[in-house]
């Protein structure tokens, strides 16, 4: 009782949130699933149930396999998201803890991509991204094309095959900075005993970041790649802003926005799900293995 | 965005190491060739951006993108304004009084998660923060229904409500994990001897040391909610949704005006940069205490 008395307020506070977060997080999460194994197809909505048939269809009976094809465009953008982002992040983040001057201004100006939104950068991005080559060559075309580089001119985010690689170059232009800010703290949240120690055994700076600096990255190294990652899979607004919603270029969190625009909503609610369990697949073990560790520490 | 565990607003961990190591060797010159190369490739689509906003008629075209307008106009901003005033306005009228509400809660929340536990705190607290990374198309269908069914009007007042919601998790987050390292637990324990209260302990000792965690909070929701487009597209229109919605409209009609939707873009993002170029500091900090695990 006496304990009660105690963490009573304290849970009481909390409830509102928790109350909020178990009916719109984890209920209409309940809900979604609840739709996408009923036999909802249209705006009658006749609730029937279909077991696992409206999985089995997006995997097997889609039209023209649309949703394994969404599905190989959001492997491609995630590679290609992940590698740029942890590239220049790192990089950047290096350059800097290398100490230059101004090093504020340059921060703030690798950074500031991240304030603006998807849907204002979609707008010069489909520019910068102009298909045309040769003498009528615009955007990135015309830059490569002026130093010299027309091998390097592409269609961009219009070539069927490797679109969706082009497609993450805003993303990275935009989340590079944030990554780079990751790995400034983590660097510089390592102690300075560190490095004194290494250079008192004589280590030359090579080794130092080799041996001592890097492997002390990691677990800022998995952050970035977890953040990044699942934002990836969630990627809606960029490719909305930047191609708008078509064949091309479409992932899955688009494909449920087309389901609803036909009221498929069993559809919708299956691609939806499938969606949230590859995410939780990453997210799940990580939340667990934070929780752990925090624990230990 | 942002993951979990630990530390801090971590401004100052940003301040450089070692003021030392400055003499210009080969390296300097690769080191600074490199930073500067990056920071015009990083400024270019703001390049692009500016000067077209800037041009009229044969200017905009494909083959003079990157030339300086032969003559400035500000008409294409005064195009963008007029098309996107209405939803400038309602986005304020959204993004502060969400940043407002989610940080208030989220205060409370990271107080009681890190200084007022109770058993099973840890299991809560993850459970929170699971809802932070799921795809919100995940709950959209039901959302979406429950404003269509019930008859809650699309809009602003609705968008208000999500975001605060969806909200929680990253504000408990950044406060419990500021309150973890700012407030020492003999505080508590002091004001706990001297019979105050968990309300008391936290409006009176608490409360007033918070305010970096507010900044960071605050900076983060109104930048949220000002950038969304998913929850703006399911649940508003053109009408009472917010600027995104709106610029979305503007740049991609069938034919778009280039020069205005670069405005329009400019104009969209303005609030953002600003809170952003004059709170950079702390957006960085909200950036680390969202994220560093140490």
């Amino acid at each position: 009782m006496r304990r009660l008395r105690h963490w009573g307020p304290g849970l009481l506070l909390l409830s509102p949130s928790l109350i909020l977060l178990a009916v719109f997080v984890y209920g209409l999460i309940a809900w979604t699933t609840k739709v996408s194994v009923s036999d909802e197809h249209n705006a009658l909505g006749s609730k029937g149930f279909a077991g696992l048939e409206n999985y089995t269809n997006l995997f097997t009976n889609d039209i023209n396999d649309r949703f394994v094809h969404s599905l190989k465009n959001l492997l491609i953008f995630t590679l290609v998201f992940l590698a740029g982002t942890m590239f220049f992040g790192l990089l950047w983040a290096f350059l800097l803890e290398r100490g230059v001057r101004a090093e504020g201004f340059f921060r703030t100006v690798y950074l500031f991509p991240m304030a603006v939104s998807f849907i204002a950068s979609g707008v010069v991005w489909r520019w910068l991204m102009n298909p045309n080559k040769g003498d009528n060559a615009g955007g990135l075309n015309a830059v490569l094309g002026g130093l010299r580089l027309d091998f390097l001119q592409s269609t961009w985010w219009t070539d069927p095959d490797w679109g969706m690689a082009s497609m993450a170059l805003p993303a990275i232009w935009q989340l590079s900075g944030y990554v780079m800010a990751l790995f400034l703290a983590g660097f510089r949240g390592i102690p300075q005993e560190l490095r004194e120690a290494a250079a008192m055994d004589g280590a030359s700076t090579y080794r130092l970041y080799r041996n001592v600096i890097f492997p002390q990255l990691t677990p800022v190294a998995l952050s970035a790649l977890i953040i990044v990652g699942h934002m990836s899979m969630k990627m809606f607004d960029l490719i909305m802003s930047v191609s708008g919603p078509q064949w091309l270029t479409e992932v899955p969190a688009i494909y449920v926005w087309q389901a609803l625009l036909t009221s498929d909503y069993a559809k919708a609610a299956a691609i939806s799900v499938v969606l949230l369990l590859l995410v939780a697949v990453v997210i799940v073990p990580y939340l667990i293995y934070t929780n752990r560790a925090e624990k230990t520490s | 965005m942002t993951t979990v565990a630990a530390p801090p607003p971590a401004v100052e961990t940003l301040s450089p190491t070692a003021p030392a190591r400055r003499r210009f060797g080969p390296g300097s010159i690769v080191k600074y060739g490199l930073a500067i190369f990056f920071l015009v490739v990083v400024l270019m689509p703001m390049y692009v951006l500016i000067v077209t906003s800037f041009k009229a008629g044969s200017d905009i075209g494909v083959a003079s993108q990157w030339n300086l307008p032969s003559e400035w106009t500000t008409a294409s901003w005064a195009k963008a304004w007029a098309a996107l005033r209405p939803s400038f306005v309602r986005t304020f009228e959204l993004a502060i009084p969400v940043a407002l509400i989610s940080s208030v809660v989220g205060a409370a929340n990271g107080f009681v998660l890190s200084r007022w536990r109770f058993p099973g705190a840890d299991l809560v607290f993850t459970l929170i923060l699971f809802g932070m990374f799921i795809p919100y198309q995940a709950v959209m269908i039901p959302l979406r229904e429950i404003v269509t069914t019930i008859g809650i009007p699309p809009g602003i007042s609705t968008l208000v409500f999500v975001h605060c919601v969806y909200g929680i998790p990253i504000c408990t987050l950044i406060f419990r994990n500021y309150y973890a390292t700012t407030v020492p637990e003999e505080l508590i324990e002091a004001a706990r001897v001297d019979g105050a209260g968990l309300l008391r302990t936290f409006a009176w000792i608490i409360l007033p040391i918070s305010i970096p965690g507010f900044v960071v909070t605050i900076i983060w929701q109104f930048t949220s909610a000002w950038n969304d487009y998913l929850f703006a597209i399911f649940l508003s229109n053109t009408r009472n949704g917010p600027i995104t919605i709106a610029l979305n409209a503007l740049a991609g009609a069938q034919s778009p005006d280039y020069a205005a939707s670069m405005a329009g873009a400019l104009i969209t993002s303005l609030p953002t940069l600003v809170v952003y170029v004059l709170l950079g500091r702390w957006f960085i900090g909200g950036l680390m205490a969202g994220s560093v695990k140490s």
